[in-house]
């Protein structure tokens, strides 16, 4: 049986490890995501935050360590597996399907759940009575206009969006997002980031993000990730004052540079 | 939404073309661009539409054609039953060779694929049902439904045209279907259709499927249509021709693929004379269709409708 300490948490990971070829991208990390709140994963480049999200929707197969989903093991599933129950991924670059249209898009996160995704015998005109539901949620994100125009089309930032209400799209119970922020400038992170204040409510966040004002302006909690491990964990005020913070952040050059980098970027290639 | 009502109205217009075109072209040969035809679009289904480049289509195009020939020729089947035996046995290896060919992508899949389809090509040759190097001749048309006369090449025409409608709505029904939106998706961006939920190797083997069936029911039809199935229709040329037809007439295009594989046939009827020179035309063709039009005759037709729609 679950106490209601343990259901206060929506992930918990256990020992958390990934090694890349005898390089430890991520060692023995313990983290723990209120439900409900938003809470974000900084550190500097090669500190393991993409790693550490793409083994918690098991785009990487952990080494060792345990992920647990509302108290559910959810360390041997496949990331669609991980999708359906509830637990929908962003990636860095943004996400959506290029050549279709904005409603397509959208509609292609209604149809699984709509049960029109095998069905090769009918005509796509069955997809026709969720246009409403997917344009609903493209007007959320003040895309209505732009409906009928393929992905490709759109500015840097309303891709963003588009890929915001695609995800919503789904009802996932939490969210992770890889760097919303990322390539964007001031007008668009004003923007996204009150896009992404809009569809916590009711959810859970989880964030990797550099953008530290925007950390600092949406987050409840903050983990702190350098070299794979935790490094500090709490309130942006908090953690923002650590020394060892600072000095992860400022101090660290090129001992750990070379190899963490190359790792990070074999984990997300 | 313009664009689709376009693709209709080019397809009724080829259709009528089609209609009338055993009264001027020799029906064998409009038969035999039919049937490639067909194999082509099939092949599209999965290139196209999917993003997989399969290099072994002619497992399943010989294959079918070897169980059609032998079940009608051998165990007297009528022909319906046969090419329904051909296409049935080329989606059974379709799965099988689906679920070993799918776990892998780009040119590992298209590796995978080719080596099953040599092994499927040596069985044709080595075992003793398939004739070796004569392959299976003199498969008799017989009658189908045990009425229509099918020795009659007009007759045989319009089933084969009946046949290859049927192939051809099937695949745009499966390009225009839920079912091939999700196939689009993957295509597009295979990590965020996984990210939505989608169990993207399910839609792959069951799209390989279909494609691997269609391009058996073309290669059962072609046995019909010669009264033959030979080392040929199995060979790893034939996995290629395929490929060249669907660029040459535009990859990921509806029709493209047909009108692909109905200009090689007829480049390779016309240039008979040549002999192993209408190789060299084609690759001279081919390179100009690369570098000219990179999205293949249809692809680039389409792409100007599209700007002076605009």
């Amino acid at each position: 049986m679950q106490t209601p300490e343990q259901t206060d948490y929506i992930i918990e990971t256990a020992g958390l490890t990934k090694e890349f070829r005898g390089f430890t991208a991520v060692n023995n990390v313990n983290l723990k995501v209120r439900r409900g709140s938003i809470h974000a994963l900084i550190g500097p480049n090669g500190a393991g935050k993409t790693t550490c999200f793409n083994l918690i929707t098991k785009f990487l197969t952990p080494t060792r360590g345990t992920i647990h989903f509302n108290g559910r093991d959810i360390t041997a599933l496949k990331p669609a597996d991980i999708a359906r129950l509830g637990l929908v991924r962003s990636f860095q670059i943004s996400a959506t399907f290029p050549h279709l249209t904005l409603v397509e898009n959208v509609r292609l996160a209604l149809q699984r759940a709509a049960g029109l995704h095998y069905q090769f015998w009918r005509s796509e005109h069955a997809l026709d009575k969720l246009n409403g539901r997917a344009m609903e949620l493209l007007s959320d994100f003040g895309l209505a206009d732009h409906a009928h125009l393929t992905a490709v089309e759109l500015s840097y930032g309303r891709k963003r969006a588009l890929e915001l209400a695609t995800t919503l799209a789904l009802e996932p119970e939490m969210l992770l997002l890889d760097e919303p922020m990322a390539g964007m400038g001031g007008e668009d992170i004003a923007r996204v980031a009150e896009l992404i204040r809009k569809a916590a409510k009711n959810r859970t966040v989880l964030m990797v993000e550099h953008n530290l004002s925007v950390v600092a302006s949406l987050s409840d909690k903050i983990t702190v990730l350098a070299r794979g491990e935790i490094l500090a964990e709490g309130s942006y005020a908090e953690v923002s004052g650590k020394p060892e913070v600072i000095e992860a952040y400022m101090g660290t050059g090129a001992s750990t540079g070379g190899a963490a980098q190359e790792a990070h970027a074999g984990a997300t290639a | 939404m313009n664009g689709k009502n376009l693709e209709v109205l080019v397809m009724a217009g080829l259709f009528v073309l089609l209609l009338a075109a055993p009264f001027v072209v020799y029906p064998v040969l409009m038969m035999q661009m039919l049937c490639f035809a067909l194999f082509a679009s099939a092949f599209n289904l999965l290139i196209g539409y999917v993003g997989l480049l399969s290099f072994g289509h002619a497992m399943f195009f010989g294959g079918a054609a070897y169980i059609t020939a032998h079940t009608v020729k051998v165990m007297g089947f009528p022909p319906e039953a046969g090419i329904l035996a051909g296409t049935l046995a080329a989606a059974v290896l379709a799965l099988a060779t689906g679920v070993l060919a799918i776990r892998r992508q780009g040119i590992y899949f298209a590796m995978v694929t080719l080596a099953l389809a040599q092994m499927v090509y040596f069985y044709c040759l080595q075992s003793p049902y398939t004739g070796g190097e004569d392959g299976i001749q003199g498969v008799p048309r017989g009658r189908m439904f045990g009425m229509i006369d099918l020795s009659n090449d007009l007759t045989l025409y319009y089933v084969v045209l009946a046949i290859f409608t049927f192939g051809f709505f099937v695949i745009y029904r499966t390009i225009h279907s839920p079912f091939g939106q999700v196939l689009k998706a993957i295509r597009e961006n295979e990590p965020r259709a996984i990210s939505l939920g989608y169990r993207v190797d399910q839609y792959k083997l069951m799209a390989f499927v279909l494609s691997g069936t269609l391009a058996g029911l073309a290669g059962s039809t072609k046995a019909i249509v010669f009264q033959l199935a030979s080392l040929t229709d199995a060979a790893w040329q034939m996995s290629g021709e395929v490929v060249l037809m669907t660029l040459l007439g535009g990859l990921g295009t509806v029709i493209g693929p047909a009108v692909g594989a109905i200009l090689i046939i007829l480049m390779q009827e016309k240039f008979k004379t040549l002999g192993d020179w209408v190789l060299v035309t084609q690759g001279v063709v081919f390179v100009l269709t690369v570098l000219l039009f990179r999205k293949g005759i249809a692809g680039e037709i389409a792409a100007y409708a599209t700007r002076i729609r605009r």
